[in-house]
């Protein structure tokens, strides 16, 4: 397996501000990568870091197996960008906005545009000074994703489109999976990252703190299990990897380390089970992990 | 009253924006007004030299034209200052006008008033804000700039009167600003409103001014820089002249806030029509897309340029109409004969056209900038467009909407003084020569811009003042008896003098190399930065 993405130990200040704190990002060819983190947190600067728009202080990238500060032109004719704010010119239709960028790319397919301008419901013949900001965000994204390029980049691509957009986006990036290509998704939308990325790399205050699958991710969290047994338990609290725990005569709530669940279920099962819940950890509990963390350092 | 709510905090707000700006300003104007006093009374100590001097100026139609006429030939107020009564009228206006639609239009456009809307504001609340910090400043900058003139010994009345001159000038153009910042969505549109209203008030008075029989005075009369003119400072101090200003400036607010209340916020008069829905086969090139950009400014500014060079040329011919009386006759042997002063006149002619491209020239630079801080560059640059492809798509367009534009005014020079002398085979040549001598200067200029862009991105506007710097030592250089080392300074200065003046090879070179120095140095540097 190629990588189409290495990021490594990377830093970039703005004066004082370090934005980039030794960063380290792979994103394997053929994967929808998520990009995860809070406000601020350097998503923005990394991508504009592999667009070679800003140049890295330290540490090594490789974009497409090229040097994206010094290839860029070429490199960019393989992929698509989506900024997190776009801004058109306001005297350009946003048709014109989407032909120009997808020709400066090397071409689009015009079938697929479109196709995309009807399921985003996006009107082509209106100026740029008079489209929302969903539908600005709209323009770049049918530019992007009707451009016939190896990889993606889209910075929120979301923000600013209504959930029905948002559903319309998800199917458009299930497509590009099925076509193999390379998705780089930076969000802060935890339910979206959830369902499209097959991995995940969060980023906190300039460094990636977690990468992996959803299930890799999820071998750090917790299951939470609430069950209806026969009797009253006895073991359970004494087992390892069992947090929070709560009965109330035959009624158990606890939270269960997931490496540890084959054991807890086993102990459950010998108390005899009337009724079971058990929710799976969310991307959501990982990343109040990562910021709860976060706000212990600050205080 | 509640559609006035706000006001107040809105005025605030506006000063606190502009708390560098408007101080700057004032300090400018009262300066160039003082100094130039200054320098007058020291350069003409009787009353015979400053006759002279006054009648001098009076017989040249390059000078009438471009400054206006002095009234009271033995005033000394008058001889300080003509230099800077339509001319400084001019810039107060367009300093008052640009307050306006700063606070209005573009804050509109940008959104930011639809925040401020949404809180407790009235309706006209912001252009009455942006009316009361644009007529304040012009009154605070008249009223300091009378004291200054007082205060260096000059006649009180006199000098209240050409505060009254510049104050004037100010409000009429902030009541432009007021009404011109409600017709379109764009506040680039609405300054380039003003600035047509502007140019052709200049024109008008230059037309009226310079006429030789008196036939034609009237037509001063029609232009707000005029009516400022006719207050006649030190030379009857005519303060009832002022009212015609306000009447104007009372109708065009009036006409402003009957506009408001019929608009909705955001929105302009022109409805913005729907455009293509594809683009069209030719649009996929950086340069093509700059073309789009820049046209429709450079078609506007063409078309002035055509009807300046053709007034410039029409002007030209009338040059012995000046020659009234015997001591203008002799002084007009004295300057080398009709001829000699037609290409006198034409010469400095040229000169103004060529400062007034590169203002275009600058500003077409400046677009790399908005371009690039609007973040509209950035998905360009994400591209198969390299950034050399990016930033010369744009410096081309400065450079040779330069060239187009001077060689336009030259063109329409030569072909309406060519089609009165009855040579136009002969004029037209010679002023297409006159007009490409001046871009040199014109593009080192252009090429400032574009040097300060990639070197300190954040400092790009202070091309502006570098550039008035420049045009402030070609007015004022010789009468401050500042050093030939800071006078050459000024690219303007090296540019020879056509037509009538001797053509050098060197100059024109060394300016080119120059030039070329910088937009290298701008390239290099614009390589190697981040964007953003």
């Amino acid at each position: 397996m190629t990588s189409a993405i290495v990021v490594s130990g990377l830093h970039k200040s703005y004066g004082a501000t370090h934005a980039l704190d030794g960063l380290d990002l792979e994103v394997t060819t053929g994967e929808v990568h998520g990009f995860l983190g809070p406000n601020g947190a350097g998503k923005s600067t990394t991508i504009r870091v592999l667009l070679g728009l800003l140049r890295g202080d330290e540490g090594d990238v490789s974009l497409l197996g090229g040097d994206p500060w010094r290839d860029a032109a070429q490199l960019h004719r393989r992929l698509a960008y989506v900024p997190g704010d776009v801004n058109l010119w306001p005297n350009l239709t946003g048709g014109e906005v989407i032909d120009l960028l997808g020709r400066l790319r090397g071409g689009l397919d015009p079938k697929k545009r479109d196709d995309l301008l009807r399921r985003f419901d996006l009107d082509p013949t209106k100026k740029g000074r008079t489209y929302s900001k969903g539908n600005r965000q709209k323009v770049a994204l049918v530019a992007a994703l009707a451009s016939d390029v190896e990889l993606l980049i889209l910075d929120e691509p979301t923000s600013g489109l209504d959930p029905l957009m948002e559903e319309v986006f998800r199917q458009c990036i299930e497509e590009e999976r099925q076509r193999d290509r390379t998705v780089l998704l930076s969000s802060h939308i935890l339910s979206e990252v959830e369902a499209l990325c097959d991995r995940i790399s969060i980023i906190r205050r300039g460094k990636v703190v977690e990468t992996g699958t959803m299930s890799d991710l999820r071998h750090l969290t917790r299951t939470s299990i609430q069950a209806e047994l026969s009797a009253a338990p006895n073991g359970l609290a004494s087992l390892p990897g069992v947090h929070s725990l709560d009965v109330e005569g035959n009624r158990v709530h606890c939270e269960v380390d997931t490496a540890q669940l084959d054991a807890v279920m086993r102990e459950l099962a010998a108390s005899g089970i009337k009724s079971l819940v058990a929710q799976p950890p969310t991307l959501e509990e990982l990343f109040l992990r990562h910021y709860e963390d976060d706000s212990v350092a600050a205080s | 009253m509640s559609d006035f709510v706000g006001t107040g905090t809105l005025v605030r707000l506006a000063l606190r924006r502009d708390r560098v700006l408007i101080p700057t300003w004032i300090a400018v104007f009262v300066v160039m007004a003082a100094g130039s006093a200054q320098a007058t009374m020291d350069l003409y100590t009787d009353v015979a030299s400053r006759v002279e001097a006054a009648r001098t100026t009076n017989a040249s139609p390059a000078l009438v034209s471009l400054y206006g006429r002095i009234f009271d030939e033995t005033s000394l107020g008058e001889l300080s200052l003509f230099k800077l009564t339509a001319f400084g009228a001019a810039l107060v206006g367009l300093l008052a006008s640009i307050l306006v639609v700063r606070h209005t239009r573009a804050e509109e456009e940008s959104g930011r008033l639809e925040l401020l809307s949404a809180g407790v504001l009235g309706r006209y609340a912001a252009l009455t804000a942006a009316l009361l910090v644009s007529t304040g400043t012009v009154v605070v900058l008249g009223l300091l700039t009378a004291l200054a003139l007082i205060g260096l010994g000059l006649p009180a009345a006199g000098s209240f009167a050409f505060g009254l001159i510049w104050i004037t000038a100010g409000l009429s153009f902030a009541g432009v600003g007021a009404l011109v910042a409600q017709l379109t969505e764009g506040a680039r549109t609405a300054n380039g409103f003003t600035a047509i209203v502007l140019g052709v008030s200049y024109v008008l008075r230059a037309i009226g001014d310079s006429s030789s029989d008196g036939k034609s005075e009237w037509v001063s009369w029609l232009s707000p820089i005029g009516w400022s003119q006719q207050i006649r400072a030190f030379a009857g101090d005519r303060y009832v002249v002022v009212l015609l200003p306000l009447a104007f400036l009372a109708l065009l607010v009036t006409g402003a806030l009957a506009l408001i209340r019929r608009r909705d916020v955001g929105a302009g008069l022109v409805r913005p029509r729907p455009g293509p829905a594809v683009g069209a086969p030719s649009l996929r090139s950086p340069l093509a897309l700059a073309w789009r950009l820049h046209r429709g400014s450079l078609y506007g500014w063409g078309f002035a340029f055509l009807l300046l060079g053709l007034l410039v040329g029409n002007i030209a011919s009338n040059v012995d109409g000046f020659v009234t009386s015997d001591s203008a006759r002799e002084m007009v042997q004295k300057l080398g004969g009709v001829q000699a002063i037609t290409d006198a006149f034409l010469s400095t002619e040229m000169g103004m056209v060529g400062l007034l491209a590169s203002a275009y020239g600058i500003q077409a630079a400046l677009r790399l900038r908005s371009e690039e801080t609007a973040l509209r560059a950035e998905p360009l640059l994400a591209t198969g467009v390299t950034r050399t492809r990016w930033l010369a798509s744009h410096v081309l367009m400065a450079l040779l909407g330069t060239g187009a534009l001077i060689m336009i005014a030259g063109l329409g020079s030569g072909l309406s003084s060519g089609a009165s002398l009855g040579n136009v085979g002969h004029q037209v040549p010679r002023m297409l020569a006159a007009a490409a001598v001046q871009l040199p200067a014109i593009w080192l200029v252009t090429a400032l811009v574009v040097a300060l862009f990639g070197l300190a991105p954040k400092l790009v506007t202070a091309s502006w003042a570098l550039y008035g710097l420049f045009l402030l030592i070609g007015q004022f250089g010789a009468l401050f008896n500042l050093p030939q080392a800071v006078i050459n300074l000024s690219p303007y200065g090296h540019t020879p003098r056509l037509p009538g003046g001797t053509f050098t090879l060197t100059p024109v070179l060394a300016l080119t190399a120059i030039a070329a120095a910088l937009l290298a140095a701008g390239l290099t540097t614009f390589r190697r930065r981040d964007i953003g």
